[in-house]
């Protein structure tokens, strides 16, 4: 079984499909092994097919996995829109609630229908049907339900004892009744036998909002919207811990205009959002950049354009984040490629934004923000909190009032900053072109050297590598992607290499300043270079062929039709780019 | 004790004559009364003829975009809560694109001051119909005079929740600062509409149409800021050609409400997570 199992639970929406995988995940998660879960959901709160996949390894991965070997249908769509996925032997459970399950004649599949619902009746209560579902799971791959006990605990303790018995209970019946019923049995991936200190499951969106606060920030303020919600959920549980405040503003330009305020007065302050959004806040993207201060916009993308898919993953943000908003301005692009590049990222989203005074676009995607993975460590110990050219009161000193030139003309583009309170510091911060002393003119002069010098600012960017490269430079070919799709492309490189392909791994990590000079060489060196990206443009592509040439060998895999990219997606189309270039 | 110079920033470029000149003056000379410091005053500006107030006062200043006055301004409050701050801007920044934002700060109530210098017109984009323009009105871009019906900003205020509602007039600066005065000590959101003439595009509401109409309330001796009920009256009977404190009730601020908010200035504060913070906030991914 290659180390690895794909579970999945599916149904209505709103009848607790959410609450059953993560009691099987946390489980697993608990025993040491790696639980990757990926959530399938629409835009309405009661009905409609969700489910909810979860992939086991005995590694860290960061991709829910193409291959499902059980399925727990709760209903009749459920086997219809997950059918092609299940792999010969594998085992679906079908509630017979809901009527005769049917199933398609194709594959070789174990079908068991069971009365998950009679079943949970009998133990007391028909929503105790997701419990004795993850009890029949139990039996099914060899765990037993006192492996559940503590998680069970852990969620209904505060309910009283009696209800953590009933669920217990439950988890036993369908434990007892898939023994006593059924033969057919999976294996977990070998159990790893030691667990990190620090093997958490995370999510994306967790992990960015904990960056945040690590990061010394204190004002959130945003408007809620999907996949973004939760670094709002977050923050506003433990940012009251630390003094700081979560405002949940009244549309998004607010948000992003009370971001902006609050980190020109000194502290440190983001939104989150998602397209709609984000594409609100573009015109104070310019402020921020002309004015010179720092400020942290979290885009967790999803499908677009305007309303789009809400509840569906999608890269297409990126010339948004790029190039949105009038006239030019510096801006620096993020696209964390791990749970761990989250954190990592939020936190240096922060150091960056003060550093060189200018916006930071952090851009997940729904697929990052919302999916949960084991990982084995959160670098804590190196976080640093940086403020680049914050002015001291000491080195105010002496400087008269009206005369602290905020936008002096500096050569690494970067100038001094005060924050009102400061005395000596005095300075109008503006969309206006300015001079030094931040001023409004119209001096053509003085124009030209405020924009030569906001432009210069990046040119010392140094801070990250912005991507990481695997295999030869002169791979037959090269995958190219960036943000979300690390771990699935990951593995259609080696799925690939197993056919005997030479193939290298460009992942792309900041799009802007774009790591030219780390990656020319992995295109240059490349028989043909293949972008993958979940989006229908090739933006990424686009990124590639502007940034270094080589138009005639960039080739794309694209998907955008709201699922995420899967391994054979990536594999196919190599495939295919390769025969293609053969023939030439 | 800063004097009436520190409060004094680029030299204005109004047109001679304008209204905002008079605000500007009302709010150099409260700052001074207040003893307030320049450098821990921030006023934050909006885009218009108005929003060159920051620049022209002698504090620090955001001069930020058309209609963001609000949110940028109560950004900077919850940054520090130890400084002094005002949002200023036009009648279109305040009531056509900014609106939304007008009516959820008050709600929000966050202690911040808000100075609408309201001459019913669009000044800097050189005379179009505003939100507080008359019915009637002739402008370029109504040429048969304005249809809307207006915004009447004081009693929105009222409705909306405001525990500061008052308004002054830039031709009256005595009555203005005092007016200011209890606005920036106010605790809470207060918002302070000015009547401030256009003398370039607007020759309607002009000096002489307020100096012969308005009606103060301090000259109303049963009045009282206190009662609601009396403000919305006066409002109706003025048809809001009236000046003064209408309302004034004290409510908790944001600031005060929100669980467990600093209550020093966060800006000037080391915020650093220990091992020990990072032990605790990671067992729930545990
Ligand atoms: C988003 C946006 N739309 C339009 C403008 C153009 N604009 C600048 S000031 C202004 C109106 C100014 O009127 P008001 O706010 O009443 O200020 P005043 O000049 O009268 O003081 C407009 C429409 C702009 N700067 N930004
Ligand atoms: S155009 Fe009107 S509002 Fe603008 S400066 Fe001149 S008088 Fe004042
Ligand atoms: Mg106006």
């Amino acid at each position: 079984m290659n180390g690895e199992l794909g579970w999945k639970v599916g149904g209505e929406q709103g009848e607790g499909i959410d609450s059953t995988g993560e009691i099987f995940a946390w489980t697993l998660h608990r025993l040491g092994y790696y639980a990757f879960a990926y959530r399938h959901f629409m835009s309405r709160v009661k009905g409609g097919h969700t489910n909810y996949k979860i992939r086991v390894t005995d590694r860290a991965v960061g991709h829910h996995g193409d291959d499902l070997h059980i399925l727990v249908a709760f209903d009749q769509e459920t086997v219809n829109v997950n059918w092609d996925e299940m792999v010969d032997g594998g085992i679906v459970i079908a509630d017979v609630a809901s009527g005769d399950v049917q199933h398609p004649e194709t594959g070789n599949v174990h079908f068991c229908s069971i009365p998950l619902t009679g079943l949970a009746k009998e133990s007391g209560s028909a929503i105790m049907k997701n419990m004795v579902a993850v009890g029949v799971t139990a039996a099914i791959v060899g765990l037993t339900p006192e492996d559940f006990l503590s998680v069970i605990e852990d969620r209904f303790k505060k309910k009283g004892q009696a209800v953590v018995d009933s669920n217990l209970s439950a988890v036993r019946i369908g434990y007892d009744y898939y023994n006593q019923h059924f033969s057919h049995h999976l294996q977990l991936p070998l159990r790893p036998v030691a667990i990190a200190p620090r093997h958490l499951y995370i999510s994306g969106n967790e992990a960015t909002a904990l960056g945040a606060l690590a990061a010394g920030c204190r004002v959130l303020a945003a408007y809620p919207i999907t996949p973004a919600t939760e670094i709002m959920y977050w923050l506003v549980k433990y940012l009251p811990e630390y003094g700081g405040v979560v405002v949940q503003a009244e549309d998004e330009i607010s948000a992003v205009n009370m971001a902006l305020g609050a980190n020109y007065a000194g502290a440190r302050a983001m939104t989150s959002t998602s397209g709609p959004g984000f594409s609100l806040m573009m015109e104070t993207l310019g402020l921020a950049g002309i004015s010179e201060t720092p400020l942290v916009i979290v885009d967790v993308q999803r499908g677009g354009p305007s309303t789009g898919l809400p509840t569906k993953t999608e890269q297409s943000d990126l010339y948004e984040a790029l190039y949105g908003s009038h006239g030019e301005s510096p801006r620096i692009v993020l696209t964390p490629t791990t749970i761990e590049e989250c954190f990592r990222f939020a936190v240096e989203a922060f150091n960056l934004a003060e550093t060189y005074q200018c916006p930071v676009i952090l851009a997940s995607d729904l697929y990052m923000g919302m999916s949960k993975g084991s990982i084995d460590s959160l670098d804590t110990s190196s976080v640093q909190i940086r403020r680049g050219k914050l002015v001291t009161q000491s080195e105010l000193e002496g400087v008269s009032r009206g005369e602290f030139k905020r936008y002096q003309v500096s050569e690494d583009g970067i100038s001094p900053r005060a924050i009102p309170g400061q005395k000596g510091g005095r300075f109008i911060a503006l969309g206006n072109e300015h001079d030094e002393f931040g001023s409004e003119m119209e001096d053509q002069s003085m124009r030209v050297l405020q924009m030569d010098k906001r432009a210069r600012k990046l040119q010392s960017f140094h801070e990250l590598s912005g991507a990481s490269v695997s295999g030869p430079k002169d791979a037959q070919i090269t995958l190219v992607g960036f943000g979300s799709t690390r771990g699935v492309i990951d593995e259609a490189r080696t799925a690939l290499m197993q056919q005997g392909l030479i193939v290298a791994h460009v992942q792309v990590s900041v799009v802007a300043p774009f790591p030219a000079d780390l990656i020319r060489p992995y295109i240059a060196g490349a028989g043909t270079v293949l972008a993958v990206e979940v989006n229908s443009r090739g933006q990424l592509a686009d990124q590639l062929r502007l940034q270094l040439g080589y138009h005639e060998k960039i080739q794309s895999c694209l998907k955008y039709d709201g699922d995420p990219m899967l391994v054979k997606d990536i594999v196919k189309r190599a495939k295919e780019v390769i025969a293609v270039g053969s023939v030439n | 004790m800063a004097v009436l110079t520190d409060f004094k920033g680029e030299k204005p470029t109004w047109c001679p004559g304008c209204g905002d000149y008079g605000v500007l003056n009302a709010l150099q000379r409260t700052a001074v009364d207040l003893g307030l410091d320049p450098e821990d005053m921030v006023v934050v500006s909006g885009i218009g003829c108005s929003g060159k107030l920051s620049a022209y006062f002698g504090s620090y200043g955001l001069h930020t975009i058309h209609g963001r006055t609000l949110p940028t301004a109560q950004g900077v409050k919850l940054a520090n809560r130890d400084l002094t701050v005002l949002a200023a801007g036009g009648d279109g920044d305040g009531f056509g694109i900014g609106m939304g934002h007008f009516i959820h700060a008050m709600r929000r109530n966050v202690d911040i001051t808000y100075l609408v210098m309201d001459n019913h017109i669009y000044g800097l984009t050189t005379g179009q119909t505003s939100p507080t323009s008359d019915p009637g009105f002739v402008t370029k871009t109504a040429p048969k005079g304005a249809v809307e019906f207006p915004v009447h900003p004081l009693s929105l205020a009222l409705s909306a929740g405001c525990g500061f509602v008052a308004q002054g007039f830039s031709g009256d600066i005595p009555q203005l600062s005092a007016i200011l005065k209890r606005a920036i000590q106010h605790k809470g959101f207060s918002f302070v509409n000015i009547f401030s003439p256009c003398v370039t595009f607007n020759k309607q509401n002009t000096y002489e149409f307020y100096k012969s109409n308005v009606v103060k309330v301090d000259d109303d001796p049963e009045y009282d800021s206190a009662n609601l009920g009396l403000a919305m009256a006066k409002i109706e009977q003025t048809q809001s050609i009236v000046t003064g404190v209408l309302y004034e009730h004290n409510r908790p601020t944001y600031e005060d409400s929100v669980p467990n908010y600093s209550k020093t200035g966060l800006a000037t504060a080391q915020h650093v997570l220990t091992e020990a913070d990072f032990e605790r906030l990671l067992t729930q991914f545990q």
